[in-house]
């Protein structure tokens, strides 16, 4: 069964004159493990098919199933406890907490579902060290560089036991290196069965995933075939 | 790649057979360059009739080894140091599909371009693949791998930035001398 399942989703936002389609009978199903990039220009629909799929925003019509479960149909609290157990979200703009530490903003969701603090920070700076942030726990975000905030928000997204993860532009602010070792924590996680939406402009970024879907225009117009083995690129006579 | 410096990079180590020289070549590019024994009997036959590389002389075939003389040398240090040939004239393959596809008529431009990203999307997926499976074991792999990734990475982006641009040209501008003032312009002579 497919983790997330999108069906005919359509976003219309405002009305009349200032009415703005940006998405047009989507239809998509992410299963367990597996990775799907979504790349298009900008204004074409990629955030709002995210914030649609992570139940922050309702479609216009069609219908959004994660885990099995139609949005539409749970209640807010059934809604507030998929957010914080099932689905991880980067949010293009990060989101943290100016309030909170970098590893406060990490084990926020864990203790706000009930685990114990001690066990919830445990687990924060576990995730901020794989992202080689350990030194940097204690921090605020406005003490923390547009990078560093990027991979909290990342490791925010990963840590517990999330079975959806939902990222925006994730390597966007990120050089090369950091950029690819963000790639392989989402690769990871989904190793271990979590699904995974990536929004990215970054062709590098979007080579990491199983699956890549174009939209333009609120529209899927295309989407990559599963890659043969790495093997035919050593064949020769490849095409190179 | 030049396999005539690979192989005086090869010999700068020491002495080597030919069959050792193909062996270490394939190694040492990641194995993505495949090359065969006798591309290197021939490079290794110019060298020396170039004075870059000497042989032992006494025996012939498999059991000939070949080492590094000074001029070789001399060689292998200019080639490191010289700019690759990256200034010739836009004749690539790609541009000229685009270029083709944006004046003919009853062809949607963009599709057209939709069709090379995703194929080079496709094409990246799986030098990627590469990278995740084996390259932290290898580091000439994984430098391969990159520089690869980074090429096709470029071209998607000149395919993004040229679909931008022809949706925002007027879909009726006129065709102009553009051969001749680029010529011009970057002063490229017939
Ligand atoms: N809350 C909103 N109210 C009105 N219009 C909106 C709203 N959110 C998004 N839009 C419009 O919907 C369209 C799609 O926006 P979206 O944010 O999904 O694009 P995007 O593909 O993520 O772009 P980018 O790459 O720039 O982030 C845009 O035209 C945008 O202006
Ligand atoms: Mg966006």
């Amino acid at each position: 069964m497919s983790v997330l399942e999108m069906r005919a989703v359509s976003k219309v936002y405002g009305e009349g004159a200032t009415e703005v389609v940006a998405l047009q009978e989507v239809d998509l199903a992410v299963d367990p493990g597996q990775m799907v990039a979504v790349m298009g220009p900008s204004g074409s629909g990629k955030s709002s098919l995210l914030t649609i799929a992570g139940s922050l925003e309702a479609p216009t019509s069609g219908e959004v199933l994660v885990g099995g479960g139609r949005l539409a149909e749970m209640s807010r609290d059934e809604l507030a406890r998929l957010r914080r157990r099932s689905v991880g979200y980067v949010f293009q703009d990060f989101n943290l907490l100016p309030g909170l530490t970098a590893v406060e903003n990490v084990s926020l969701p864990l203790e706000l579902d009930g685990l114990a603090a001690r066990r919830a920070r445990a687990a924060g700076v576990a995730a901020l060290e794989r992202l080689g942030l350990a030194d940097r726990a204690g921090h605020f975000p406005d003490q923390l560089s547009g990078g560093e905030r990027q991979r909290v928000a990342i490791a925010r997204a990963v840590v517990g036991d999330r079975r959806l993860l939902l990222a925006d532009e994730p390597t966007g602010a990120l050089d090369s290196a950091t950029g690819e070792a963000v790639m392989r924590l989402i690769r990871q996680a989904c190793q271990q069965g979590v699904a995974a939406v990536v929004v990215t402009h970054d062709a590098q970024s979007a080579s990491w995933a199983d699956r890549v879907i174009f939209l333009r225009d609120g529209r899927v117009t295309d989407g990559t075939s599963p890659p043969p083995g790495p093997e035919s690129l050593l064949a020769p006579g490849s095409g190179r | 790649m030049s396999i005539r410096h690979a192989l005086l990079a090869l010999l700068a180590e020491g002495p080597k057979y030919g069959l050792q020289l193909r062996e270490e070549f394939e190694s040492r590019t990641g194995e993505v360059w495949p090359l065969n024994v006798g591309q290197v009997y021939t490079t290794l036959q110019r060298l020396e009739r170039d004075g870059l590389v000497e042989s032992d002389g006494a025996a012939e075939g498999p059991q000939k080894s070949f080492h590094l003389t000074e001029g070789g040398a001399g060689e292998l240090a200019e080639w490191l140091r010289t700019p690759p040939d990256l200034s010739s004239p836009p004749r690539d393959e790609l541009v000229i599909k685009i270029l083709v596809a944006v004046r003919l008529p009853g062809v949607d431009v963009h599709e057209v371009i939709q069709a090379h990203r995703r194929f080079l999307i496709e094409l990246m997926q799986q030098w990627t693949r590469l990278k995740n499976d084996e390259a932290d074991f290898d580091l000439s792999l994984a430098l391969v791998v990159d520089a690869e990734l980074f090429r096709l990475d470029s071209v998607i982006r000149w395919l993004d930035a040229a679909d931008g641009r022809i949706r925002r040209a007027p879909a009726d501008a006129p065709a102009g001398k553009p051969a001749v003032a680029l010529r011009r312009k970057i002063g490229v002579r017939r």
